[in-house]
C-alpha cells in the first residue's frame, strides 16, 4: 500500500474517490505513525490524545460514501488543537486546571467541519492556554520539531503543526492570538492561516485574547487551506463578532493577474536586526520570484510595525486576565481546597492549576487594567491600536499584500528562550500586527536553511482579503516557490 | 464651636430585573426559582470557549425604562467587563456598562408630605445578575446558576434625596413605574428590585462645612429597611463626625451592610479593601448603535405614566387624590377604570364601583383585571343604569355578579330581564300609586323644581316591583301622575 500518510486533503479526496484508498486506512496510517513516533527515542509529542473511536468513525465515514453520500470532506481525518471544545471529548488546554474536564458541546467550526464529513481523530499539544511560542509551556512536555527533534516546531499550535508535518493528519486547526499557527507552520514547512477576524466563529475556541483571537488552520498545500475554509467560515449566531462576509469558495480562482500587477509592500521593520541570514535570503528569493512574476514589490517603511509586540504584550494579556477568571475550581476542572475558605480554595487552585507563563500574563494583565495604570498602559494601546488599523487600511488601499518573512529565524532550541520571555516574545515580531489589525494572514513554506530547517514567508492583505493570498501562494508554487 | 446643620445627603442605585423572556447574554429561559442549575447553557455557566449574545429584548426594555424615567438614550453604547471573583459570578467577571451606559440624565418627582420633589437620575444602564449561592452549613455550599445571567437595569439617582422618606418615596416611584411600563415585577422578595443606598452628612460648623465619608449601604430588601438603615446611618455618622472628625476626603467611600434584625449597619470594606474592577470594553459583543428611530419605536410604546394618570384622573373625572391613587397601582386596573369612566356618564360612580366591587373581586378570586370577565363597558353601564334608576343598587349588584358566574354581557341580562317583565300597565299604575301616596315629601320637592326627585321616585317604584316593571312603562306613568298632581 501506498504511503498516504503526507498528501494533502484534495488528494486524499479523489484517491478515497476512486477507491483507491479509504478513511479507514488512513487513520490506521496515521495511528500507526503516530506509535512508530512513541516508539522513538525522542518523541515528537504531537497529540495529547488520538482518539480510540478514530477508526469507528473513519468505518463510518467509509460506509457513509459506498452509501452513495458525498460531502466536501467526507472521510478526511484531521487534528485539533486542544483549546478547540469537541462534544464529548476532554478539553486541557494543556493545564493542570481543566484536569478532568469534558467538553458537553462542540465548537462552532467543529460541528461545520463534521458536518462535511470530516473526522476529528486527536487533540495537539500546545503552550499552555496558548501562551507561548514553542510548544514547551504545556502540561504533556514539550512537542518536538520533525526536522531536528531537538529543537521546537514553535506555538503556540505545536502539536498541530506537528500532527499534519509528520503524516498524523490530514490538516490541523490550531488556534491564532499572535501568530500561533503562522509561526508553527513556518517551523515545520506548513502553509498557516490566520483568517480575518470574524471569518471563522469563536464560539467553541477557549478565549485567550477575544478580540485577537482566531481559529487558524495548518495545511499540506493552498488549494488544502481554501477548501476547509469554505466549509468552516461564515457567520454564526453564537458568535456575535462573527462576520458576515461572503464565505470564499472551495477551489482557488486563479488570480484574474496572476501575480503580475500585484502591489507587494515590504516593511523595512520586519528586516534587519536579528534576522537569520539563511532567512533573510529565503525571502529575497520569495521577493525575486514576485518581481520575476510582474509584480510591482515596494519597500516601504511603516514605523508603527515596531509598536505591535509592545501593544499585543498589553492587550492580550488584559483580555486574558479577565478569560482566565472562569478557572477558579468551582464549577470544572481542578480544584485543591487550601482549607482556610474561599480566597485558599482560589489561590491554590490557580497557583497549582496555572503554568509560570500563564501566570505572568494574569500578572501582567492584571496590571495593565488596574486603577492608575489603565490610561498609561491599556488605554494607550487601545489608541495604537486604533491607529494602526488606520495606517494598515491605508496601507493596503496602495497595496494588495505586505510580505515579510513569518518569523526572523528558523526554529529555535528547545530550552533555548524558554526561560527569556522577553526573546521568547520577539519570536511573534513578524506576525501579530494581523491579530491587533484583525486582517488575514498566510504562511508559505519557502525553502529550507542548510541544514534543513523549513522557513516560511507571509503574506498578509486586507480584511477577508483570503482568497487573494491562498491564490498567491498557489501561484508562487507555480513560479517554483 | 458646635454643630449647626447636618444635612443628610442620600443617592440609590436601584437594581431592576427586567421581564424578558430569555436571559441577557444567552438563550435560557428568564424565570424566577425553579430546581437548581436547570435554566443554564454553556455560556451562563461559563464554560471554555463559551460566548455571550445580546438579547434585543433587554436593549429595548431597558430603552423604555430610561424613557419613562426622562432619560437621553445614547446612540451608540458598549458593555464593559467588571472583574471580581465569587463563586456566584461563573465567568469571573460581570457583563455590565461602565464608560457608555445605555441611559443618563433623567428624572423622577416623588411626593413626600404633600410636596413635590424631583430627584434626578444620572443614569440607566444594562447588566446581568449573578446566581446564588447556597450554604447548606459552615462546610458546604453550592451555587444556583438558574438566576445567573438574567438582565437588570440599574438605576443611579443623583443624591438629591434629603431624608429616609424621600429614599422609600423614591424606590416606591422606581417600581411603579417599572411596574406600569411592565419591564419589570420589581418584587422585592423574590429579589427583582434590589437597592443600595449612599449616605453621608455634610456638616456645618461655623464657616467650615464637612463631609463625612459615604458609607454605601447594601441588601436592603424592603421599603422598611431602606427607611430604617437611612435613619440609623443618620445617627451613626453624625456620632461619628462628633467623636473622630472623619471627613470623606481622609477616609472615602466604605460599604456597610444592613443587618435588618439586629437594626444595625455593619463595616463590610474600607476603601482600601475596596476592589478593583479592572473595566474594560466587553471584546465579545459588538458596541451597539441605536437609531432615533429606534428609540421613537420605543417612544411610541410607552404608556401614560402614573402621575400624569392621576393628576387627569382627578382633574377630569373629579376624582380624590387617595382613589386616583388606588386606581393607578397597576396599568391595567388603570386602563380598566379609564375604559369605565370613558363610557359612563359618572365616572366617579365608575371609580367607586370598581374599587369597592371590582377590585373586591379580585383580591377574593386571586385574580388579575386581565382575567376579570367583566368589560369596563358594561361596569359604565350598570354604573349608569343605577344613576338613570333602571337599576337599585341591590339589583345592580345582583346583575354585577351573574355576569361575573354566567360570562353574560349586561345587555344580554337586561334583555332576558325584558323578556319577563311586567309590561301589565294596571299593575305598574298601581305600584306609581302607593310610592306617591308613601312619600308626599319628594312629591312636594319634585313640585318645588328637584328634578332628581323624580329620578328616586322612580327608583322605588322599580323597587317595588322587584325589578320587573318595563322602565320605560313605569317612567311614562310616573311622569304623567306627577304632571296632574302639578
Ligand atoms: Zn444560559
Amino acid at each position: 500500500m501506498m504511503d498516504a500518510t503526507k498528501l494533502p486533503v484534495v488528494e486524499i479526496l479523489s484517491l478515497i474517490d476512486d477507491g483507491k484508498l479509504s478513511s479507514e486506512e488512513l487513520v490506521k496510517a496515521y495511528r500507526a505513525a503516530l506509535e512508530g513516533d512513541r516508539a522513538s527515542a525522542k518523541p515528537l509529542n504531537a497529540y495529547v490524545e488520538f482518539f480510540d473511536d478514530a477508526g469507528d468513525l473513519a468505518r463510518a465515514a467509509d460506509a457513509r460514501r459506498k452509501a452513495g453520500e458525498r460531502l466536501p470532506l467526507l472521510g478526511v481525518p484531521f487534528a485539533v488543537k486542544d483549546n478547540i471544545s469537541i462534544a464529548g471529548r476532554a478539553l486541557t488546554c494543556a493545564s493542570d486546571i481543566l484536569e478532568g474536564y469534558t467538553s458537553p458541546y462542540s465548537a462552532t467550526v467543529i460541528e461545520r467541519l463534521v458536518a462535511a464529513g470530516a473526522i476529528p481523530v486527536g487533540r495537539t499539544n500546545m503552550d499552555e492556554f496558548a501562551m507561548g511560542s514553542s510548544c514547551e509551556y504545556s502540561r504533556y512536555g514539550a512537542t518536538r520539531n520533525p526536522f531536528d527533534r531537538d529543537r521546537t516546531p514553535g506555538g503556540s499550535s505545536g502539536g498541530s503543526a506537528v500532527a499534519v508535518a509528520a503524516g498524523m493528519a490530514a490538516f490541523s486547526l490550531g488556534s491564532e492570538t499572535g501568530g500561533s499557527v503562522r509561526l508553527p507552520a513556518s517551523f515545520c514547512g506548513l502553509y498557516g492561516l490566520k483568517p480575518s477576524y470574524g471569518r471563522l466563529s469563536r464560539y467553541g475556541l477557549v478565549a485567550f485574547g477575544s478580540s485577537l483571537d482566531q481559529i487558524g488552520i495548518c495545511a499540506r498545500t493552498a488549494g488544502d487551506a481554501a477548501l476547509i475554509l469554505s466549509v468552516a467560515a461564515g457567520r454564526d449566531d453564537h458568535d456575535e463578532t462573527s462576520a458576515d462576509a461572503p464565505v470564499p469558495g472551495a477551489r482557488l480562482e486563479a488570480l484574474p493577474r496572476g501575480l503580475a500587477g500585484l502591489r507587494v509592500a515590504v516593511p523595512g521593520e520586519f528586516s534587519g536586526i536579528g534576522t537569520d541570514p539563511e532567512v533573510a535570503s529565503a525571502f529575497e528569493r520569495v521577493i525575486s520570484l514576485f518581481e520575476k512574476a510582474g509584480a510591482a514589490v515596494e519597500r516601504i517603511s511603516f514605523p508603527l510595525l515596531k509598536s505591535c509586540i509592545a501593544l499585543y504584550y498589553i492587550i492580550a494579556p488584559a483580555e486574558a486576565s479577565s478569560n482566565l477568571a472562569r478557572f477558579d475550581g468551582i464549577r470544572y476542572g481542578a480544584r485543591v481546597d487550601g482549607g482556610k475558605g474561599l480566597f485558599s480554595l482560589y489561590s491554590v487552585t490557580r497557583d497549582r492549576g496555572f503554568g509560570p507563563e500563564v501566570k505572568r500574563r494574569i500578572v501582567v494583565g492584571n496590571f495593565v487594567l488596574s486603577s492608575g495604570y489603565v490610561d498609561a498602559y491599556y488605554k494607550k494601546a487601545l489608541a495604537v491600536r486604533t491607529l494602526l488599523v488606520r495606517e494598515l487600511t491605508g496601507l493596503f488601499g496602495r497595496f494588495d499584500l505586505l510580505l515579510s518573512p513569518t518569523s526572523p529565524t528558523p526554529a529555535f532550541r528547545i530550552g533555548e528562550k524558554v526561560d527569556d520571555p522577553v526573546a521568547m516574545y520577539l519570536s511573534d515580531l513578524c506576525t501579530t500586527f494581523a491579530n491587533l489589525a484583525g486582517v488575514p494572514a498566510l504562511s508559505i513554506p519557502a525553502g529550507a536553511t542548510k541544514s534543513g530547517l523549513p522557513i516560511g514567508v507571509q503574506i498578509a492583505g486586507k480584511l477577508f482579503s483570503e482568497p487573494l493570498l491562498l491564490g498567491t501562494a498557489a501561484a508562487l508554487r507555480g513560479e517554483g516557490l | 464651636m458646635g454643630i449647626e446643620r447636618a444635612e443628610l445627603i442620600v443617592g440609590c442605585e436601584v437594581h431592576v430585573q427586567l421581564l424578558t423572556k430569555t436571559k441577557a447574554f444567552c438563550a435560557c429561559e428568564n424565570r424566577y426559582g425553579g430546581i437548581p442549575n436547570t435554566r443554564v447553557c454553556p455560556t451562563c455557566l461559563a464554560l471554555p470557549g463559551a460566548l455571550p449574545r445580546v438579547n434585543r429584548e433587554l436593549l429595548d426594555k431597558s430603552i423604555l425604562a430610561g424613557l419613562a424615567l426622562n432619560c437621553t438614550v445614547a446612540s451608540l453604547t458598549k458593555f464593559d467587563r467588571k472583574n471580581y471573583m465569587y463563586p456566584d459570578l461563573p465567568k469571573g467577571y460581570q457583563i455590565s456598562q461602565f464608560d457608555m451606559p445605555i441611559c443618563e440624565g433623567g428624572w423622577l418627582d416623588i411626593d413626600v408630605s404633600g410636596t413635590t420633589k424631583r430627584i434626578g437620575i444620572i443614569r440607566l444602564h444594562m447588566e446581568e445578575d449573578a446566581g446564588k449561592n447556597l450554604h447548606i452549613d459552615d462546610r458546604r455550599s453550592y451555587v444556583d446558576f438558574n438566576r445567573c445571567g438574567a438582565p437588570l437595569a440599574e438605576i443611579v439617582s443623583k443624591p438629591d434625596i434629603r431624608s429616609a422618606e424621600e429614599a422609600s418615596a423614591y424606590v416606591q416611584g422606581i417600581r411603579e413605574v417599572m411596574r406600569f411600563i411592565g419591564v419589570s415585577e420589581c418584587n422585592m422578595e423574590e429579589g427583582s428590585l434590589r437597592c443600595d443606598v449612599n449616605v453621608n452628612l455634610h456638616v456645618t460648623e461655623g464657616v467650615g462645612e464637612f463631609a463625612t465619608p459615604i458609607a454605601e449601604i447594601k441588601n436592603l430588601n424592603s421599603f422598611r429597611s431602606i427607611r430604617n438603615a437611612i435613619a440609623y446611618e443618620e445617627r451613626r455618622q453624625l456620632e461619628e463626625w462628633k467623636g473622630k472628625r472623619v471627613t470623606l476626603q481622609m477616609a472615602g467611600k466604605q460599604t456597610r451592610g444592613w443587618d435588618d434584625d439586629r437594626g444595625v449597619s455593619v463595616l463590610q470594606r474600607t476603601k482600601e479593601e475596596a476592589s478593583d474592577y479592572r473595566y474594560f470594553p466587553e471584546p465579545d459583543l459588538k458596541p451597539i448603535v441605536v437609531t432615533s428611530a429606534h428609540v421613537e419605536r420605543i417612544r411610541a410604546m410607552l404608556p401614560e405614566l402614573p402621575r400624569v394618570m392621576r393628576a387627569r384622573f382627578e382633574k377630569d373625572f373629579g376624582l380624590t387624590a387617595y382613589d386616583a391613587q388606588v386606581l393607578t397601582t397597576s396599568s391595567s386596573i388603570a386602563a380598566y377604570f379609564d375604559a369605565a369612566a370613558a363610557k359612563s356618564v359618572d365616572p366617579k360612580k365608575a371609580a367607586n364601583w370598581i374599587q369597592t366591587e371590582v377590585l373586591g373581586v379580585l383580591n377574593t378570586q386571586g385574580i388579575t383585571v386581565d382575567e376579570f370577565p367583566v368589560p369596563p363597558e358594561d361596569i359604565a353601564k350598570l354604573v349608569d343604569s343605577v344613576q338613570s334608576g333602571i337599576n337599585t343598587i341591590s339589583m345592580a349588584k345582583d346583575i354585577f355578579s351573574r355576569m361575573i358566574n354566567s360570562n353574560m354581557s349586561f345587555d344580554a341580562l337586561m334583555a332576558t330581564r325584558v323578556q319577563t317583565r311586567n309590561a301589565d300597565g294596571s299593575a305598574i299604575a298601581a305600584w306609581v300609586d302607593e310610592v306617591l301616596a308613601a312619600n308626599p315629601k319628594v312629591v312636594e320637592d319634585w313640585k318645588r323644581g328637584r328634578k332628581n326627585a323624580a329620578l328616586w321616585l322612580m327608583g322605588q317604584v322599580m323597587k317595588k316591583s322587584g325589578g320587573t316593571a318595563d322602565a320605560k312603562l313605569a317612567n311614562a306613568i310616573l311622569e304623567r301622575r306627577l304632571q296632574a298632581l302639578q
